[in-house]
């Protein structure tokens, strides 16, 4: 495969130029310091800190209840290997608002930067093509990202971009870890627009 | 496949399940939940969603109650081992979880292989502060799902509504 060039700092304000359009789920670690970072925490994010590999899960509850609203997760590789049966699950309930954008740095940054399934052999492109996902698209390197914007709007959803990224840094943001506060929030903000 | 009669009991089930305002019912497939979901398939207002493991189940209906919707997750209790860390959402993000528990490994079960899990379900669920609305018989229906539905949507609380194999009768092999 292609060696990364992508800073995942970068990533999510290129593929989100206007994040308040969606509803966003962002799993536990890096993939929700970026996303909270991108919205500056704002009350359409719920940001994960634990229960691993719902963030797609979440995410596709949101799609389906909400129908009138772009949802979109934000997962990282660990997370998404964890529980990677939701890929078919999201093919087979097939929402028309929903997508997913992998993070993948090919470690578990969180804990000391050990070593992922795909940094070895592993490609998640691939596995969501097989679960029946209706568009998928990889990017690797920062003169992608503009395709991978609009691969976020145009091909018909669901839609699964991988973007294998950097190990570097997450971005810098401490976020509320208060995960029923952040329920009343969303919720609040959801039923008032 | 074979397709028999809708039991009384699951036509009656749904329809409080649908007027409590349910309308997603997520489930990893089971004989004994399989006319409900057949039910949620063919009803305008209700649709099934197939998982592929159960706690998928407990996250779908996290992101349903953040849009304001109402999903049930259908599971057979070996399922409920696969969602204990997925419950943290129930414990510590207090979302009202609605879990349909048909049993194996309780009441009459022939299989060895059903009763770890199956006689660890109630323990299990506690210890993520699920509350347990058990039915044993027909009567038992209606009020513990009347209250099961009051517990989770009216008072935020997370539920098990556990089908016993007394009620559900035990799989013959």
């Amino acid at each position: 495969m292609t060696e990364s060039t992508l800073d995942r700092r970068e990533l999510l304000p290129k593929l989100f130029p206007n994040p308040a359009e969606y509803l966003m789920i962002s799993g536990l670690a890096g993939a929700s310091r970026d996303a909270a970072k991108l919205t500056s925490e704002a009350n359409y994010l719920y940001t994960m800190g634990g229960a691993m590999g719902a963030a797609v899960p979440i995410g596709l509850g949101m799609a389906l209840c909400a129908p009138d609203r772009k949802v979109a997760a934000i997962t990282g590789d660990g997370e998404l290997l964890m529980n990677i049966g939701c890929l078919a699950t999201t093919a087979t309930a097939a929402p028309k608002n929903f997508s997913i954008v992998c993070i993948d740095n090919g470690q578990h940054g969180e804990t000391g930067g050990q070593k992922g399934h795909t940094a070895e052999r592993t490609n998640l492109e691939i596995m969501a093509q097989g679960a029946g996902i209706a568009s998928t698209m990889t990017v690797c390197s920062p003169e992608e990202l503009e395709a991978a914007a609009r691969f976020l709007v145009e091909p018909p959803a669901p839609r699964f971009l991988w973007a294998r990224v950097l190990p570097g840094p997450p971005s810098d943001w401490t976020r509320n870890w208060h995960l029923a506060d952040c329920r009343v929030r969303f919720k609040d903000a959801f039923a008032r627009r | 496949m074979t397709e028999s009669k809708t039991p009384q009991w699951v036509e009656k089930l749904f329809t409080q399940l649908v007027d409590g305002g349910v309308t997603l019912f997520t489930h990893v497939p089971d004989a004994g939940n399989a006319a409900l979901i057949r039910l949620a398939q063919r009803h305008n207002e209700t649709s099934a969603v197939l998982l592929s493991t159960e706690e998928e189940g407990i996250g779908i209906s996290a992101g349903a109650d953040l849009v304001g919707g109402r999903s049930v997750v259908c599971m057979q209790s070996s399922g409920v081992g696969n969602c204990i860390n997925h419950l943290s959402l129930v414990k510590g993000g207090r979302f009202p979880v609605f879990l349909i528990v048909t049993m194996r490994g309780d009441y009459g079960e022939q299989n060895p292989w059903q009763y770890p899990m199956g006689q660890a379900v109630d323990t299990v669920l506690e210890a993520m502060g699920l509350l347990i609305f058990r039915v044993d018989t027909e009567e038992d229906l209606e009020v513990a799902t009347n209250a099961a539905l009051l517990a989770c949507f009216k008072a935020g609380e997370g539920v098990a509504l556990i089908l016993s194999q007394r009620f559900l009768g035990a799989k013959a092999f």
